[in-house]
């Protein structure tokens, strides 16, 4: 039997065939990048490759990087691996990375979501031999609610709050879930305030094409006062900082997956909230993986070892990917 | 179950208290006799008997959810609640249900006339019935411990702002022996006298912990001070020819503590005495071990009777014909002391002594020797003030020893649950033998969120094995962790157990090597066991 394709090392996945490495973690030579948020595009690379939809986003973080783009689904020759990239479904621009080399086809998931937002391009099945899939939420007590159930209670909140003159202040990560809850809500209720981590995102996303809504970046000018009832859309950490003591009255919102936990909900002091996660419920891991048809499983990112037994039980030949965060059951922060 | 369901919606999503009073003060208005009847019952600690293990439980959820049970078991300590897991786990409901709150409740009180196999059919056709946040709910209610962000002080003020009443009289008529199924929402809480009920303690006032100097109180001269006693606060009643006891968690222990009927042959009735039960050597009280083996036993063998006796040691006098609580304290006491005077020692019952002092420092002096007194420091009440229902600041105040201190290294991590589900809360110390680490004590609390989330953070790095939901950890980490006792136990490796151990602070500068040893533990418990 020949090498892996692709085997797993300090510094990340790597393709021995083709020499790359993918989402590595340290500075290598040559990094394929699924997408753009800090736990899998790092700065510190020769050479970057990712898809069209992630570049923008990605330069906009890490700078000036030497990085080459494919479109969607175009394969590329590197050494003697075929690699190319296909829509995760997780944010604007995500994807998963196909690797080939002689025949056997593996997949890395990056982080992704089955069923689709309207916003980030949808994520594809990919028939594979070996599949590499995260599991953020790979336990059966996560069951994601259709997206326009979670809508309508953020659009309720959201009015229910105006109606009282009150801000609404929503805790979200300003690449990806920032986004989502905008192209999500209903500019008929009010204004749409942005923090400047997530407005500069904007910008990126909005030149590329993606539809978002009309917002008003807060600035240290901006009387918040003359905008009674707006929602305003800021990254976590901004929420208990003094930058969010301009919104007298506000009403804190946050949209995660890990909102499906009550003790969650309860230690993040929020006053709601919404269960809406970029990342694949129970039953959507699932969905995917048996849709590759890939035998071969490896857990990443999330719960591996509860899942990598379940997937065993199930008949899967399925293993745990060592990461650096070397820890699973990472709430911390939705891993973005 | 709807309505519940959507008032615990409304309480669940808000960390004001206004909301939540407001909440359900609107509910109690609207709903139903029935439900809210039991909504208050609920709320007080009043529950249906579990009529199903939780294993029974765990087995039928896990098999209607199509899951083998270890997945849900390796998912509970992640959701950090039973009931939640559970609702959680199971596929979506079927059919939906109007039924009240009060008629599901019934269901529960009627499993124990039904074989299991019946009670299973019935979870289950009521998990196809309910949502998510009603089988929540359904879940807490048959696996008890039904807490969810209201206390009993909310609930009353909720409940005195819903019928206009005054909230201390609402407080006193919740109080006492009642169930669901002895009374009703009108006799309970709407008629306009309350029913009389001979053995209806009054709520305890209670005292908050001293953190200045008592010098910050006034004048020494308007304070009266006592021992503050390990033992168990109760309210000893003698009326109708009766005597009944009650815990301040509301509970009739009459029957646990069958030394304190003795009171009714030495006393006149229409008593009620405030005191602490402490098992008693005759001159004073034992160790609070000592009385732990009457605690959770509902009946009491003779030899334990002897080994461990009780008496109460009285020190506030509630009512005397009539309620006294708003006679100032000095009046409530020279009555007490009037009444008991005298009394033999088989009346069990006696006056908790006043501590003679003229000035604060001398006070101080006194209650440095608090431990020789089998104390854990003492007590201040103002001469002048009345009782009051619940904890109030400013009359009673508790003025602590300062805990026992060790520095022990931590060994095994456990996540909390609740609140504190996935992070790493729960751990267990250890003192050196020699070269050993020997566990000794464990603690939960002490410490913030943000250093619990830097211990989670360092225990996922630092695992070196799992037993279940148990790290063991890499032996690093120093804590200081405080206690009010010591004693000894056979049934620790240690040899012995420390009474409310909790985490003071975490010693960042102390080597593990540098942590205290089990000879420095067995020091102190010659010393203060």
């Amino acid at each position: 039997m020949s090498e892996p394709v692709l085997i797993f090392t300090d510094k990340g996945i790597y393709c021995p065939a083709g020499g790359f490495y993918i989402d590595p973690w340290r500075p290598v030579d040559r990094a394929l990048i699924t997408h753009g948020h800090a736990d899998h595009s790092r700065w510190g690379h020769a050479r970057y490759l990712s898809s069209d939809a992630a570049a923008p986003v990605i330069r906009h973080r890490l700078g000036e990087i030497a990085i080459e783009t494919l479109p969607y689904g175009e394969a590329r020759r590197i050494g003697d691996a075929q690699v190319s990239f296909h829509p995760a479904g997780h944010i604007p621009g995500s994807a998963q990375i196909r690797v080939e080399v002689g025949g056997e086809v593996w997949v890395v998931s990056g982080d992704y979501k089955v069923s689709p937002d309207g916003l980030c391009e949808s994520f594809e099945p990919l028939r594979c031999h070996a599949f590499i899939t995260e599991c953020t939420f790979g336990l059966p007590v996560f069951n994601w609610a259709p997206q326009a159930k979670i809508a309508a209670q953020i659009n309720a909140w959201w009015g229910a709050n105006a109606a009282e003159g009150r801000p609404s202040l929503l805790g979200a990560y300003s690449l990806g879930k920032a986004q989502r809850l905008l192209a999500l809500l209903d500019p008929a209720i009010g204004p749409i305030l942005t923090h400047g981590a997530v407005e500069n995102t904007n910008e990126v996303l909005r030149a590329q094409g993606y539809a978002l809504p009309d917002t008003l970046r807060v600035t240290p000018d901006l009387d918040v006062k003359a905008h009674p009832g707006a929602m305003v859309i800021a990254p976590p950490s901004a929420l208990g900082a003094s930058w969010a003591r301009r919104f007298r009255g506000a009403q804190v919102g946050m949209a995660s997956g890990w909102m499906a936990l009550r003790g969650v909900r309860r230690r993040r002091g929020a006053d709601r909230g919404f269960v809406l996660s970029d990342h694949a419920d129970w039953g959507e891991l699932h969905s995917a993986i048996r849709g590759t048809g890939a035998e071969k499983i490896f857990a990443t990112h999330g719960y591996t070892e509860i899942f990598a037994r379940w997937l065993t039980a199930q008949g899967y030949d399925a293993q745990i990917v060592p990461t650096q965060f070397g820890g699973d059951e990472d709430t911390d922060g939705e891993a973005p | 179950m709807k309505a519940f369901a959507a008032l615990f919606t409304a309480i669940d999503q808000s960390t004001k208290t206004t909301v939540k009073t407001a909440a359900l003060a609107e509910y109690f208005r609207t709903a139903p006799d029935d439900d809210r009847l039991w909504t208050v019952a609920l709320f007080s600690g009043r529950r249906p008997k579990r009529a199903v293990t939780t294993t029974q439980l765990r087995e039928w959820a896990a098999e209607r959810a199509g899951l083998p049970l270890w997945l849900l078991e390796e998912s509970y300590p992640i959701v950090g609640d039973l009931a939640e897991t559970i609702a959680l786990i199971l596929p979506p409901n079927e059919h939906t249900s109007d039924r009240p709150l009060s008629a599901w409740l019934g269901d529960l009180l009627n499993y124990p006339s039904l074989d299991i196999e019946a009670r299973k059919v019935r979870i289950l056709d009521a998990w196809n019935r309910l949502d998510a946040t009603e089988r929540f709910l359904f879940n807490k209610l048959i696996t008890g411990g039904f807490r969810i962000g209201v206390s009993r002080k909310l609930m009353t003020r909720a409940l005195a702002q819903a019928t206009g009443q005054d909230e201390a009289a609402m407080a006193l008529r919740l109080m006492g022996d009642w169930t669901p199924q002895t009374t009703t929402w009108q006799r309970l809480v709407a008629a306009p006298e309350p029913e009389e009920d001979d053995s209806r303690p009054y709520p305890f006032y209670l005292a908050y912990q001293l953190e200045s100097a008592p010098q910050t109180l006034g004048p020494a001269q308007d304070w009266l001070a006592e021992w503050k006693w390990d033992g168990i606060r109760g309210q000893l009643i003698l009326r109708g020819g009766a005597h009944h006891v009650w815990s301040r968690g509301e509970e009739l222990m009459s029957d646990r503590f069958p030394e304190l009927a003795a009171a009714t042959d030495f006393l006149p009735e229409g008593l009620v005495f405030d005191g602490e039960i402490v098992a008693w050597d005759g001159r004073q009280p034992l160790p609070f071990n000592t009385l732990q083996q009457r605690i959770g036993r509902k009946s009491v063998p003779k030899k334990l009777l002897r080994d461990a006796p009780v008496v109460m040691l009285a020190y506030d006098l509630l009512e005397d014909g009539q309620d006294l609580r708003d006679t100032p304290l000095h009046a409530r006491r020279a009555r007490l002391e009037t009444l008991l005077a005298g009394l033999p020692p088989e009346a069990n019952i006696r006056p908790s002594p006043r501590i003679p002092f003229e000035t604060w420092e001398d006070l101080a002096q006194t209650r440095n020797m608090a431990r020789d007194h089998r104390a854990e420091g003492v007590m201040l009440k103002r001469l002048d003030a009345p009782y009051l229902a619940g904890r109030k600041k400013g009359d009673w105040w508790k003025w602590k020893l300062d805990p026992l201190c060790v520095d022990a290294v931590m060994i095994y991590a456990q996540q909390g649950h609740g609140r504190r589900a996935n992070l790493f809360t729960d751990f267990t110390f250890a003192a050196w033998n020699g070269n050993e680490l020997v566990p000794f004590t464990k603690a939960y609390s002490g410490l913030t969120d943000a250093e619990f989330a830097k211990i989670t953070a360092w225990v996922r790095r630092n695992t070196l094995q799992r037993f279940g939901p148990v790290r063991q950890v890499k032996p690093e980490l120093v804590f200081e962790i405080a206690f009010e006792g010591i004693q000894p136990s056979p049934r620790h490796k240690s040899g012995l157990s420390l009474r409310f151990p909790r985490m003071a602070r975490w010693r960042h500068d102390k080597p593990a090597q540098e942590a205290n040893t089990l000879d420095d533990l067995r020091e102190m418990l010659a010393l203060y066991g």
